[in-house]
């Protein structure tokens, strides 16, 4: 769900930079003090395979596709913050390069995907993880917490385009819903075999909250 | 780059696959967003602001599409690569070779 240029009114796009903007500088302190040296290889490995995954458009249902965000596996492996930074750099690389997303709007893109999806997703996986502190948690967290994490990227975004005219919200909100229910499915499957494959033999890839939130 | 874990390798490679050979079978259909945008009227709202060097996953100048795909694909992915590792390696204060900058120490300084 890149919005292109065009969509977005000056108002709510310059909104959305903002506190896009203060939730990745607190994201950059946060990530500074969490994130461990031997992590940073990894850190670039998964923002590659978002890259890379987010290239592949798999039909969902009517005429209609949808990608990996990534945002939860980034989360669940390396921590909300390291993620909102990971969705971050790749949403700009692909503004800037690809032309998938716009650049007025490349704040919103980084609020919804890097920044409420990431974190309404985590929250929920957490809820599981404590439930439930084993590896079937974390699995069972990673699959709801992704679904989570497009369902709520989709709202922001269906709220960001009505405050910029483009449709009452009572139209754009259930159409957004529509296909993200589905897409959040994709999600939370592709999501879940990964975090499945990374956890089989140690479990030690999972990021530790460590009582810090 | 420093020893990575077996996992995180077979990650690394899945990426490359994945932007090399199963990038260009990618479905063309539209997004959810896009899919919106098209049903209620406001996708021609969408405009261009700047000139990409590779608009829309296509390496401009390859004319067979599928390859030029995977030629964006494979870019991607590196310069995506590189650039998430330089900013990790920038955040804890590391130079890009792997070791302290000297008196870079000060966290919080950013």
């Amino acid at each position: 769900m890149h919005i292109p240029d065009g969509l977005l009114d000056p108002k709510t796009f310059g909104t959305a930079w903002a506190l896009g903007g203060i939730a990745v500088g607190y994201a950059v302190t946060k990530t500074n003090k969490e994130l461990q040296e031997r992590q940073i290889p990894f850190m670039g490995v998964m923002a590659a395979f978002i890259f890379a995954a987010q290239m592949i458009n798999i039909p969902i249902a009517g005429g209609t596709s949808g990608h990996l965000l990534g945002g939860m596996l980034a989360a669940v492996l390396l921590g909300p913050w390291s993620a909102a930074i990971i969705i971050t750099t790749v949403l700009a690389l692909q503004a800037f390069i690809f032309l998938d997303g716009g650049i007025t709007v490349l704040g919103a893109n980084i609020l919804n995907m890097a920044v409420i999806g990431v974190l309404s997703g985590y929250g929920v996986y957490l809820l599981f993880r404590n439930l439930w502190p084993n590896r079937t948690g974390v699995l069972v967290g990673t699959f709801v917490g992704s679904w989570v994490s497009v369902v709520m990227a989709a709202i922001a975004c269906s709220l960001e385009l009505s405050f910029s005219g483009m449709g009452a919200l009572s139209i754009v909100l259930p159409a957004m819903l529509t296909w993200h229910v589905i897409i959040g499915l994709l999600e939370a499957v592709i999501t879940t075999v990964v975090v499945a494959y990374l956890t089989q033999v140690r479990p030690d890839l999972v990021h530790q909250a460590a009582g810090s939130r | 780059m420093r020893m990575m874990r077996k996992e995180i390798w077979v990650l690394l490679i899945l990426s490359v696959v994945i932007a090399l050979v199963v990038s260009p079978f990618a479905s063309s259909l539209p997004d959810g967003l896009e899919r919106v945008a098209e049903d209620h009227g406001f996708i021609d709202k969408a405009t261009e602001l700047i000139n990409s060097p590779i608009p829309d996953y296509v390496f401009p100048g390859i004319t067979n599409e599928k390859v030029a795909t995977s030629a964006a694909g494979i870019i991607g992915t590196l310069l995506t690569l590189a650039v998430a590792y330089g900013i990790g390696c920038l955040l804890k204060g590391r130079d890009v070779q792997g070791s302290k900058t000297s008196q870079e120490q000060k966290h919080g300084n950013r």
